[in-house]
């Protein structure tokens, strides 16, 4: 057990009028191994949780156990913090605002020098470090880091976080204002990250799509409490709970609810567009009586939901009822579908309704995206 | 980081903060300078009386409004100090020479530093008391308006509020932006809370060349937003909030108005129409020479 939080509790500008309870009565064991997505509003008291990780709040209310360093509220005993920020590396929202220093050097060098490490092991260390985020060392070492671009800043500021060689890595809204390569870079780095630096990951994220692709535990946050504590794939049997939250839920479950509302038979474990595939997949099997593999098709399931019928015809709302196509639809479907037979995929998306349409276009749709 | 008390603005409704705030700005202007006017103690008495009345009906806490005179209590017992000791009129009590120079603590040089300390609390009262009841933007609103004549002498008094209120509505982002990076060095170990004060500086490096980029940043992408929004491509802007004068701003103006009267009348009018006791270098001023004579009276 790497991290036990009992009772903890929060307020911001206590007994004043600007008062804010951020976190209320908070129990959460966060297990070594554990790659845990943290997700909930703005304000719901996810960043104020993982700064009492970290040490930078002290406990108002209860205790943390960290690697067998305690927190509480007690101003004694004195808590050895550097030991503690050594072993949890925490990457704030836009760590590339936080550069400082005049080379990407000696910027990664900054938190292992506060360790108070010998200068060879620095040095070694800095190497390491920006290699393992996928920076070229001799190329960037000598550069100021604000002439590198946003993703690679991001990256030294990652490299500066890892260079302490944390068992724990926090990171909050790691791909927040990256455009979509970068992001797909930075979740790459947290997965390479996970398997050779810390073995122990917690990312906040708002974006579901993007957390459900390599969290194994979702821990929500909603109003300074904790909402859920489930499995990736158990969480969203919570669909509605979700919604009335105002969270989001993975476009993948959104298409597997709309398409189990038209009378599909999809499984309830479809988190993420490869579930979806499949079961996609083994419903084509099952139908035409084939044994086709999922292998080496490549599946992206924003296209895959325009061309059937664009979002808000499969999107259930919180009723779980679909809605209806409306004309005006079919012209944005048309632009989206770069395909040779528009035509008739516009006909599929105004008669969702018709479940053989359905399944012949959807197999169509499949067996021209195996093709390619 | 997050707990700066002076001067923010302290959000609760009361009589004081439904005031026009251009009543507000004039009437605390009015009292800064006859707090120099006031020469006795029997109207500083009054006057402290009236500013509580006032923090009262505010339903500002006392706790937070005292809060504010500890910016300036460095300030106040300096010049206490400078007082006591170089002033030289008035009988001598404790007699002392460094050198050629007199030091020597006189009566008059005593009376001089209260009298000094309470104005100087009086002026941060008075002005705390406007920024903790009235809005950032009420307050650069109303002192456009009531800058408006300078326009007239080609001060551009518009774009000076405008420069005021961004200044103001960035301190709170400014100060967000500190804690997170303060933070975020922190978690890399950085010693910013350690208390040598060599290592604090040191440590404080890492913080403010990020602040300073960020803020630059900020500025460069508000001036980008403003002309995108095409600030100023107009001459005549409109208010949304329009100000109107109540009955309630005419008679708070009228009752600090009477008040700075009496003040006024104190000093000039009851200082000189009473004979004050000779006691020396001592003055004794305003209604203090009836007190001053009622107790001879009875004692």
């Amino acid at each position: 057990m790497s991290v036990i939080i009992k009772n903890l509790s929060f307020t911001y500008s206590k007994n004043t009028p600007y008062e804010k309870k951020a976190l209320d009565n908070i129990n959460l064991e966060i297990n070594e191994g554990d790659f845990l997505g943290i997700i909930g509003h703005t304000g719901s008291g996810k960043s104020t949780f993982i700064q009492h990780i970290n040490g930078l709040i002290k406990p108002q209310e209860g205790e943390i156990e960290i690697f067998d360093i305690k927190l509480t509220s007690a101003k004694r005993p004195k808590v050895d913090l550097k030991a503690l920020r050594s072993q949890v590396g925490m990457v704030f929202q836009y760590p590339e605002y936080q550069l400082f220093a005049d080379t990407v050097e000696k910027d990664v060098a900054f938190g292992p020098k506060n360790l108070g490490l010998s200068a060879d092991e620095i040095k070694e260390r800095v190497k390491q470090a920006i290699e393992m985020v996928g920076l070229d060392y001799e190329a960037v070492k000598d550069r100021a880091p604000f002439e590198l671009s946003g993703g690679q800043k991001r990256r030294v500021a990652i490299a500066g976080i890892i260079a302490m060689r944390p068992k724990m890595l926090i990171l909050d809204e790691p791909t927040a204002g990256l455009d979509p390569y970068g992001k797909e870079q930075i979740l790459n780095l947290i997965v390479h990250l996970k398997k050779h630096c810390s073995p122990t990951i917690v990312v906040i994220s708002h974006d579901i799509d993007e957390i459900t692709r390599f969290a194994s535990r979702i821990v929500v946050f909603n109003d300074a409490k904790i909402m859920y504590d489930e499995p990736m794939k158990a969480l969203f049997k919570h669909s509605n709970m979700l919604k009335e939250m105002g969270l989001d839920i993975p476009r993948a479950v959104k298409i597997a609810n709309a398409l189990r509302y038209k009378g599909f038979d999809i499984s309830d474990d479809v988190v993420t567009a490869e579930d979806l595939l499949k079961e996609v997949v083994r419903l084509y099997n099952k139908k035409h009586n084939t044994a086709k593999s999922a292998d080496g098709i490549s599946f992206d399931l924003y296209d895959f939901s325009l061309k059937w019928g664009a979002e808000d015809i499969l999107t259930p709302n919180a009723t779980g009822e679909a809605q209806t196509s409306e004309p005006s639809h079919s012209s944005d479907i048309n632009a989206a579908c770069q395909d040779g037979d528009t035509a008739k995929k516009q006909n599929a998306c105004t008669d969702v309704k018709d479940d053989e349409t359905n399944h012949t276009e959807k197999d169509k749709t499949n067996d021209s995206r195996k093709q390619k | 980081m997050r707990d700066i008390s002076f001067g923010q603005y302290y959000p609760v409704k009361s009589f004081i903060h439904s005031l026009d705030a251009r009543i507000k700005i004039l009437v605390t202007f009015l009292f800064m300078i006859s707090v120099f006017f006031i020469v006795s103690y029997t109207m500083f008495v009054f006057m402290y009386i009236a500013l509580t009345i006032v923090i009262a009906v505010s339903h500002v806490p006392f706790k937070i409004v005292l809060k504010s005179i500890k910016g300036i209590l460095f300030l106040l017992i300096f010049t206490a100090i400078i007082n006591i000791f170089f002033t030289s009129t008035g009988n001598v009590l404790v007699p002392i020479h460094i050198g050629r120079v007199d030091m020597s603590i006189t009566d008059q040089g005593i009376n001089f530093a209260i009298k000094m300390a309470m104005r100087f609390t009086l002026l941060v009262l008075g002005s705390s008391i406007l920024t903790f009841t009235t809005t950032p933007t009420e307050l650069t609103d109303a002192l456009e308006f009531l800058l408006k004549p300078l326009t007239y002498i080609k001060i551009p008094v518009h774009d000076l509020a405008i420069i005021m209120s961004i200044a103001l509505r960035f301190i709170p982002g400014l100060v967000e932006e500190t804690d997170k990076i303060m933070m975020a060095q922190k978690a890399r170990g950085a010693d910013i809370d350690s208390t040598n004060i060599f290592k604090k500086i040191k440590a404080m490096l890492p913080v403010l060349i990020p602040l300073f980029v960020s803020a630059f940043r900020r500025a460069d992408e508000l001036a980008d937003a403003l002309d995108a929004r095409c600030y100023n491509a107009s001459s005549k802007r409109t208010k949304m909030k329009v100000f109107k004068l109540r009955a309630s701003d005419v008679i708070a103006f009228i009752a600090v108005v009477l008040f700075i009267v009496v003040i006024f009348l104190d000093k000039y009018l009851v200082t000189n129409l009473l004979v004050a006791p000779d006691l020396g270098g001592f003055e004794v001023q305003g209604l203090d020479i009836c007190i001053y004579n009622l107790f001879r009276l009875v004692g």
